[in-house]
């Protein structure tokens, strides 16, 4: 027997298939020990004189030291913004805003492998993910709005309109980069100043992209990033220096946002959680669905806020379903993220993890049925086996909260109006999937889905040109196409 | 010998009636006792717009837009006692003219502030408007014009609204009421509360299954309704009571997009 017969014969498959490990090389960049703030265009060191470490989840090990932005380093940013708003960039020739923009959107393109690495590095993203999808998107984006500068006034015909001033932006740690992408180049492409907050666990490749502002030669102040954790982006929040706000998070912190700001007369999107369903037709083409489920709810470990991570199966095709899934499942690969093979990487943090663990042992306290396909997890790391519940209950935390992370719930329907029911029962309504071959049945679906985006006979698809946003505790606004631009500008009459 | 007049009695208009408080209070504006709506009168006002909305917002647009320009002619007809209880022909005229912009408008929203987007294939999606749901408006002044100025634009994208009338002028609302209680809007798809601002507002601006508030007759304290208001991240809206635009009704839609795979 050679070596891969008795190794595959050894090993139950499909755990232990053995494809050669092909990891992307770290090469590519260079992470700098510590970092500033990046402040009316350079890096200067944080008042606050305070750090933290930003790790790699798939190893918790520490990459750099990070600065944690007080109260005086988010006013300096601010003021950084305002100088720049008032003195220069809103008076630019829309045009060369455009060309600055157009800029940012080239070498993004040219820097896309360093920038993918560096995503998956600090994010635990699969480098396939950060590659093919956050990157290409995120430049896309920034050429997209790079367009749109000088044409604003046939964005709203018979409106003058005028830029805001200045935007702080608050972003996620599931997409870093192409977050800050949805939020930069609309605020810039309107004529914008930008205070930017990664998240606290992602904030590499925000700092790198500060890299990308030099070499666009971008004037100083334009864009500045300040890290830190909530405590920085509540500083941010109350700035009176700032404008308007745009967060991307939690409904929980979105809340606490809209509070704070009640009565300041500033302006404010929110783009928040989800608990999307996802609806299979028993006249669906199965495989194709199939794959549709999974890529709803495992890309990017389910750390999307509009995941499919709520099943809605027709009950007549529950059984083949549930089974096709399941077979699926045990092939996805699990494991180093800067592996080209890897299917699923690592959980972003320790905190997600936790949460992530406290709400499936919630589902299997309530009597909801578990399968995990068997997998080996690396030691070190955060990780968390791709997980289907079966016989849950609409009234189940894991059918009602969001997890944000790797876990399914599987729930039936008879008929399309209980699909309906069941899909808009829920306080969110960020997204929805349908899957039918049956055209009048996909446009009868989406006009009652209570969801800013339905995907139909597809998951998980982001455009530039595309708007996208929330209904109800989902948040309001929208970010992409032509309506990403509104919550930038004063529509003058 | 003289002829006694018959009084009116000016009651709440909620779910297409015209009920009393259920507090059985009244207080008095504009000489007149007006019911002075309760807390629980609101919360039925909202149960009434809620199970009212779903219908008004399935009719198709040609349709809300005739029931819209239906309102215009129903109010023409009654300018005189309009003007009497408003600040006069000029108001009533603009009230008017409001409702016959905004009924134009129903059918070509979708068109203007939706459409198609060019995504990457193979792909097609599109966008469209579709009504946030319940709107809470507290009317502005002037009663007659700041009131349909901002509920115009709420009822023509398909949303029903919770009116908090003028807390110093609302015969005009009620009069109003009685023309929408007469033209073809549903029962329910508007509701006119008469009575405090300050026992109104807060309880419109924390409700639960309220989409959407407009402030813009709002007195007191702005903060705590923008606060209230974040409990379900309500849309909050500080319109003005002298604008017209697709805009204003854009305020009261959420963008819905919907993708499908283009395919052999």
């Amino acid at each position: 027997m050679s070596e891969l017969e008795r190794k595959r014969s050894a090993a139950p498959v499909p755990s232990d298939w053995t494809y050669a490990a092909a990891p992307e090389s770290r090469e590519i960049v260079s992470v700098d020990e510590r970092y500033g703030l990046y402040v009316g265009g350079e890096f200067v060191e944080p008042r606050s004189a305070e750090h933290y470490a930003t790790l790699d989840p798939s190893r918790e090990e520490p990459l750099a030291e990070i600065a944690q932005a007080g109260a005086e380093d988010v006013a300096l940013a601010v003021d950084a913004a305002r100088d720049a708003f008032a003195n220069g960039w809103s008076e630019l020739q829309p045009a060369e805003r455009a060309k600055y923009l157009f800029r940012i959107a080239r070498i993004l393109q040219e820097r896309s492998r360093e920038f993918a690495v560096l995503e998956s590095l600090n994010g635990g993203k699969p480098i396939r993910e950060s590659r093919d999808v956050d990157l290409p998107l995120a430049a896309a984006h920034f050429f997209y709005y790079a367009g749109w500068a000088d044409k604003l006034e046939y964005a709203f015909p018979n409106r003058r309109p005028r830029p805001i001033g200045v935007a702080g932006q608050i972003i996620p740690w599931n997409f870093p980069l192409l977050m800050l992408a949805w939020k930069i180049a609309p605020a810039l492409a309107a004529g914008n100043t930008v205070v930017l907050k990664p998240a606290e666990t992602t904030p590499l490749t925000a700092l790198l992209f500060c890299d990308v502002l030099r070499q666009a030669e971008l004037p100083a102040g334009v864009v500045n990033i300040v890290t830190g954790d909530g405590r920085t982006g509540a500083e941010l929040v109350k700035h009176p220096g700032v404008d308007k706000i745009a967060f991307t998070g939690s409904t929980e912190v979105g809340k606490a946002i809209q509070r704070e700001l009640a009565g300041s007369g500033k302006r404010l999107t929110l783009e928040l959680g989800g608990k999307a369903a996802n609806i299979i037709f028993d006249d669906a083409a199965l495989d194709q669905a199939v794959e549709g489920i999974v890529n709803g709810i495992y890309f990017n470990q389910g750390h999307v806020c509009c995941a499919g991570s709520r099943l809605l199966v027709q009950e007549s095709i529950y059984e083949p379903v549930v089974a096709k899934l399941k077979r699926r499942l045990s092939t996805l690969r699990v494991g180093d993220p800067l592996d080209k093979n890897t299917d699923v990487g690592a959980i972003n943090s320790r905190q997600q993890l936790e949460k992530i663990q406290e709400l499936v042992a919630a589902g299997e306290e309530e009597g909801a049925e578990i399968y995990q396909p068997p997998c080996r997890l690396p030691e070190k790391g955060y990780w968390f086996v791709p997980t289907v519940f079966t016989n849950v209950a609409q009234s189940y935390r894991i059918a009602q909260e969001e997890i944000f992370g790797p876990v399914l719930s599987v729930l039936t329907f008879r008929t399309p109006d209980e699909a309906v029911e069941k899909a808009n029962n829920t306080p969110y309504g960020l997204s929805a999937g349908v899957w039918t071959e049956k055209g009048s049945r996909i446009l009868w679906m989406a006009q009652r889905l209570r969801a800013g985006v339905v995907w139909a006979n597809t998951y998980n698809r982001f455009d530039p040109a595309s708007p996208f946003g929330g209904y109800k505790e989902s948040g309001f606004g929208r970010e992409g196409g032509l309506h990403g631009l509104e919550p930038y500008l004063e529509l003058e009459a | 010998m003289t002829r006694l007049p018959v009084r009116k009695t000016y009651k709440l208009f909620v779910g297409g009636a015209f009920p009393r408080s259920e507090s059985g209070r009244t207080y008095e504006a504009q000489r007149q006792n007006v019911a002075r709506a309760s807390r629980k009168d609101a919360r039925d006002a909202v149960r009434a717009a809620r199970s009212a909305q779903p219908k008004w917002a399935a009719t198709t647009a040609y349709n809300r837009g005739q029931v819209l320009y239906r309102i215009a002619e129903m109010m023409e007809a009654r300018r005189a006692e309009f003007a009497e209880l408003s600040t006069g022909t000029r108001e009533v005229d603009t009230a008017v003219d409001r409702f016959v912009w905004y009924a134009g408008w129903a059918d070509k929203l979708a068109q203007v502030l939706g459409g198609s987007n060019p995504v990457a294939g193979p792909y097609f999606d599109f966008t469209v408007p579709e009504p946030t749901g319940v709107v809470a408006v507290l009317a502005p002044e002037p009663p007659l014009a700041g009131l349909v100025t901002r509920l115009a634009p709420v009822l023509v994208g398909g949303n029903a609204a919770v009116v908090v009338a003028s807390e110093t002028h609302p015969l005009a609302a009620i009069e109003l009421a009685e023309v929408l209680a007469t033209s073809d809007v549903p029962g329910g798809v508007v509701n006119v509360l008469t009575g405090l601002r300050s026992e109104l507002a807060p309880v419109l601006a924390a409700h639960m299954d309220v989409n959407a508030i407009d402030l813009a007759g709002a007195d007191g304290d702005v903060a705590e309704l923008e606060r209230a208001a974040a409990a379900n991240v309500k849309r909050v809206v500080r319109g003005r009571a002298d604008v017209q635009s697709p805009y204003e009704a854009l305020s009261f839609l959420e963008l819905k997009t919907v993708w499908h795979p283009i395919g052999a």
